[in-house]
């Protein structure tokens, strides 16, 4: 019994050694070529490795960051890709800091006060889930229009503040789990609801704030569509849509370039997974099991 | 602020006008960001819309003209097939990984990390890489493939319109982590004890995973399934990233967001566009549906009272 068992583990030991190796490989693949000099990233059959230690480009990093052709000083002093950057984190910084009060406000007017209407109207946002992203494209990009917004940052930031269903969702479950004494004692106390939500439930509730925020955060940095529709200065790109210059500028791309440009805007994220991989894991198994 | 007694005759009230306002940024919302915009979106599909006039009424044109639109029919055929492929494999490949996680061996973090950060590359990045990747001439995959005994000419990959869908479908396979997860979260409620009744009444452990594992895990590849087909129907990003937008070759990835994408915004047919957002959220609604329908038959859920947190 224990002999066969234990050929299990080995078998999955290898199983999950191969496939591992799999899922990584094309982030290898995106590295290393990320080094080469352009004439070794078209050579038959490829190269994996950069031919020799002396021939590793990290100049390619610096190009990408600098890039010289398409950077003019006069006009902006900051170069383009850095731009996107600092365009990104704009948008990350305003878009995480509404999405957590305004979720977390609406939340705690759901899960913790009653008010007639209220399960209709949380069943209602709930039920917004549901519907596409395209049935309400056209409207919304023509009421940002009728505003003026269309070609600035705001349609890309504003929306945070007015909540969204998901967040709402996961936060409101949270709220529940802290004990409603806390709340009556602070209310005998004489502490008003804001003074409730913020000195009783919000240090309670840190750690799925910490989760809305950083899934909020993911997906401002991976967010393609909203300034493809609402960006139309290549000044405020952000990386997203940004990396699309890297791509075949002139004829042939520079897949060394793409690459490159590709792992910076990669790293972040894989930055930040490392250092909050807790709240991922718990976010991602909190949304799971009951959405 | 007000005293005790005070705020106890007017308490009623009180609670009531704050629960509203903690939540009026959501009713607002709800209003600005959905009610308003899926009524308008409904009424403009049955107009001439371009955004820079106003709409005009032109009744159930736009409805006619899809029905005999080509584009139309490849882009919907394109996303059924991408739908029926990637979702179903998707859920088996994170099922499959996570009941290997699930093996108690050491190290099963750094696995679990491995599988799950493909998931958090930004779309446009992993569209990049997998031009590059599924390069037909430099790219990764055929250089491997070369490799292989027998094949001599490997596939042109997203240049060869019987090549382009699978190879989209891989990468989104390559992104299961994040079900992965919620899989393995699954895994670990599943009771310790039936494993070990099992193997005591000598049941193989394939036996024991079809009729202990499997059953168990139901509500949860039901979610993925659901989830997977609503997302699925409004793939997007990397249609758009890895053909330039164009769709190609031969509009084999030409999938329904991106050619209801480029009729709002490239021909400002927005009407049109609207009409197409509707007749895919129709379809969401009867997918989602036939899931949730049959779903009684097969989710199996631990306890009656479980929604009632």
């Amino acid at each position: 019994m224990a002999a066969k068992s234990l050929l299990g583990k080995l078998l999955a030991l290898l199983a999950l050694s191969a496939l591992s190796v799999t899922f990584i490989a094309p982030l290898a693949w995106m590295i290393l070529t990320s080094l080469k000099p352009l004439d070794e990233t078209m050579s038959m059959p490829p190269k994996w490795l950069p031919s020799s230690v002396e021939t590793i480009q990290w100049e390619n990093y610096v190009k990408v960051i600098v890039d010289k052709d398409r950077w003019d000083p006069d006009e902006d002093p900051v170069p383009p890709f850095l731009r996107y950057g600092l365009n990104t984190l704009y948008l990350v910084v305003l878009g995480v800091v509404g999405t957590v009060i305004s979720n977390a406000l609406i939340a705690y007017g759901f899960a913790r006060i009653r008010w007639p209407g209220r399960d209709v109207v949380f069943a209602l946002t709930l039920a917004t889930m549901m519907i596409p992203f395209p049935v309400i494209m056209v409207p919304v990009f023509a009421i940002f229009r009728e505003l003026g917004w269309v070609g600035s940052f705001k349609p890309l930031w504003v929306p945070a503040w007015f909540g969204s269903a998901f967040n709402i969702f996961l936060l409101r479950q949270f709220f529940r789990t802290i004990p409603t004494e806390l709340s009556d004692a602070a209310r005998i106390d004489g502490c008003s609801e804001l003074g409730i939500f913020w000195n009783v439930v919000v240090p309670l509730s840190k750690p799925a704030l910490a989760v809305v925020a950083l899934f909020h955060f993911m997906y401002v940095w991976n967010d393609f569509l909203g300034p493809l529709i609402y960006l139309t200065d290549q000044k405020m790109f952000t990386l997203s849509l940004g990396l699309q210059f890297y791509q075949s500028q002139h004829g042939g791309t520079e897949w060394n370039l793409l690459m490159a440009a590709s792992t910076l805007i990669v790293l972040p994220l894989i930055v930040v997974f490392f250092f909050t991989q807790r709240s991922f894991i718990q976010g991602i198994s909190l949304t799971g099991l009951k959405g | 602020m007000a005293s005790t007694s005070a705020r106890r005759s007017r308490g009623w009230l009180r609670t009531e006008l704050t629960g509203l306002l903690f939540s009026s940024p959501a009713i607002i919302g709800l209003a600005a960001v959905m009610a308003y915009p899926v009524a308008a979106s409904l009424y403009y599909s049955f107009c001439n819309y371009s955004v820079l006039k106003p709409p005009t009424w032109v009744g159930t044109a736009n409805y006619e003209r899809l029905l005999t639109d080509e584009l139309f029919w490849t882009s919907l055929w394109n996303t059924l097939y991408f739908a029926a492929f990637s979702v179903p494999l998707g859920i088996i490949v994170a099922f499959l990984l996570a009941l290997l996680l699930n093996v108690k061996v050491r190290g099963m973090t750094v696995y679990r990390t491995i599988f799950y950060i493909p998931s958090i590359v930004p779309m446009v990045a992993s569209s990049v890489l997998w031009i590059w990747l599924f390069n037909p001439q430099y790219g990764a995959v055929n250089a491997l493939l070369r490799h292989v005994p027998g094949i001599s000419d490997p596939p042109g990959w997203l240049s060869d319109p019987a090549w382009a869908k699978p190879t989209i479908i891989l990468w989104s396979i390559w992104g299961v982590g994040n079900t992965v997860v919620i899989f393995l979260a699954g895994l670990q409620g599943v009771p310790q004890a039936l494993y070990e009744a099992a193997e005591v009444d000598g049941a193989s452990p394939w036996q024991r995973t079809l009729s202990i594992t499997v059953p168990y895990m139901t509500p949860y590849l039901f979610f993925a399934l659901v989830m997977g087909l609503i997302g699925s129907f409004q793939f997007f990003t990397p249609a758009m990233v890895m053909t330039n937008g164009t769709g190609g070759p031969a509009d084999s990835t030409m999938f329904y967001a991106l050619n209801l994408f480029h009729r709002a915004f490239s021909d400002f047919k927005m009407g049109y566009a609207c009409a197409m957002a509707w007749v895919l959220f129709i379809l969401v609604v009867i997918a989602t549906l036939v899931v949730v329908k049959s779903s009684a038959r097969y989710v199996y859920y631990e306890s009656a009272d479980e929604g009632a947190v």
